[in-house]
């Protein structure tokens, strides 16, 4: 295995593109030296991405928005004053990522081309509308969140190509955000399901909706019908049936020992509805 | 296979060693420094045995390269007492009795160290919480989470 650790994304790239065999980056590691350590995949070239400029930033632009370097860890998203004012979901949903010492060291970016459908943090960034810049060998290009898994451990990335950068949208007014998993413990396991919802209010009407699921197909699932079933309504309990019953019928889960089809389908909906609330809730301006 | 040099300070001595690649920090603490405090209980983040920090972050050792740890510093559990004299974790967690086969101990000393030094008074959820990560299959928790709330207690009332 060779290590690198370029001081440029561009340098990263080069690397990656010219590297043959398998191919990692190594951000916090937690994925990457579990798989490493299990023999599941041992890389021939890993290019670590820690040690380029700006990296472990978290910043607000002038309109709002926010950018993040792509080795933040968890732990540097809780402890930010102001982006989890902004961004409660997002930053939730990526506390909720393993115990304080996987915190210290997992990114978005991650857990986001690991690509694992069950990955607590891409619903609550595909509900926001997170974008990525993504370095590849001629240039740099723009890609939404959801356009990056397309299978279990698949993602849409080009050889040669990292993600540079992590863009989360400007919070503007009247906007909450949410994400609930269920797990069978309490802490350090994986989704059986996740929902992550952002909206927009005008008075008690909602007006905008994103709504993600996780562990329910093979890749997160961006439900326009849940979004549907919510805008024009001020989530009263018709709205929230017919959100449950979108975010059902969306489902094509896996059956398996921690969760049956049927469970996890029925669990879905009812996520989705407690999720909802709470970003309904934070759009109000209540604390949620 | 090249080997990489590693300069790095330990427990705030300034150290070097040779590795492979492929060596977490956990094995290049233990088999190249000789600080076996850190233990591999599981190897893939789910035990919390090889707890060190790290730039004063909380990690596990299992789950991260000897290489990386160039020109950071780290703390093991070995840095916790001075010379003889033990940290007041260290005393309550015998006071109490909190271990039994002690393969979860150093973990526990260097997590529990970490959250008084974040906040000197957390709740017992909290505890509980950040101790989430350090498994044990012995004691049960109970004491652990007696010891370490007990020195919190202890800490606040000396400062
Ligand atoms: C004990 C434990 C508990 C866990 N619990 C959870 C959980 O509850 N929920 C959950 O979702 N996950 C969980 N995980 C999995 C893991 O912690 C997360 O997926 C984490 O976010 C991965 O981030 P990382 O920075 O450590 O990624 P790494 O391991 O560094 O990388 C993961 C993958 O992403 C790729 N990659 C990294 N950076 C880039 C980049 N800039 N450009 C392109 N590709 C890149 C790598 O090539 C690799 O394939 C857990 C892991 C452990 C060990
Ligand atoms: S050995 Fe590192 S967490 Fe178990
Ligand atoms: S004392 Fe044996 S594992 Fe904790």
């Amino acid at each position: 295995m060779d290590y690198h650790s370029p001081a440029s994304f561009a340098e990263a790239s080069a690397l990656a593109a010219n590297a043959t065999g398998t191919t990692r980056f190594l951000a916090g590691g937690t994925d990457v030296l579990v798989q490493l350590r299990s023999d599941l995949v041992t890389p021939d070239t890993l290019i670590d991405i820690k040690k380029i400029e700006g990296v472990s930033n978290i910043e607000q632009n002038a309109d709002g928005s926010w950018t993040l370097g792509v080795a933040v860890t968890g732990a540097e998203m809780s402890e930010h004053t102001t982006l989890g004012q902004d961004w409660p979901g997002v930053v939730e949903a990526m506390d909720l990522i393993g115990s304080t010492q996987v915190q210290g060291r997992a990114t978005l970016t991650g857990n986001l081309c690991n690509g694992s459908p069950a990955a607590d943090s891409v619903p609550a960034m595909v509900a926001a509308g997170v974008t990525l810049t993504v370095t590849g060998p001629d240039g740099a290009r723009t890609v939404a969140v959801e356009d990056i898994p397309t299978g279990p451990g698949k993602t849409s990335l080009a050889k040669g190509e990292v993600v540079s950068a992590v863009h989360i949208p400007a919070r503007g007014e009247n906007g909450g955000d949410a994400y609930l998993r269920f797990i069978p413990r309490t802490e350090m396991d994986i989704a059986v399901v996740g929902v992550g919802v952002n909206l927009r209010l005008d008075g008690d009407t909602i007006t905008e909706a994103r709504v993600c699921l996780g562990a329910v197909a093979p890749t997160v699932l961006l439900v326009e019908d849940c979004a549907k079933a919510i805008i024009g309504s001020t989530l009263d309990d018709t709205a929230l049936e017919a959100l449950a019953e979108a975010a059902s019928a969306a489902c094509n889960p896996i059956d398996d020992k921690r969760g049956t089809i049927a469970f996890r389908t029925e669990v879905a909906g009812v996520l989705a509805k407690r999720a909802a609330k709470i970003a309904y809730a934070r759009a109000k301006g209540e604390k949620a | 296979m090249s080997k990489f040099h590693v300069t790095t300070q330990v427990n705030g001595d300034e150290v070097e060693f040779l590795c492979d690649p492929r060596e977490t920090l956990l094995d290049c603490l233990r088999d190249k420094l000789n600080l076996t405090g850190a233990k591999e209980g599981c190897g893939t983040g789910d035990c919390g045995a090889c707890s060190v920090t790290v730039d004063g972050r909380l990690v596990c050792s299992c789950l991260m390269l000897g290489v990386e740890a160039e020109g950071k510093q780290i703390e093991t559990v070995e840095g916790i007492a001075d010379g003889d004299v033990l940290h007041p974790l260290q005393k309550k967690m015998i006071e109490y009795a909190a271990l039994q086969c002690g393969i979860c101990t150093p973990g526990i000393l260097v997590a529990a160290k970490s959250l008084l030094e974040k906040n000197p008074n957390p709740t017992e959820e909290e505890t509980r919480y950040w101790l989430a990560g350090n498994l044990c299959r012995c004691t049960g928790y109970d004491k652990i989470i007696r010891a370490v709330m007990d020195t919190a207690a202890d800490l606040r009332e000396a400062s």
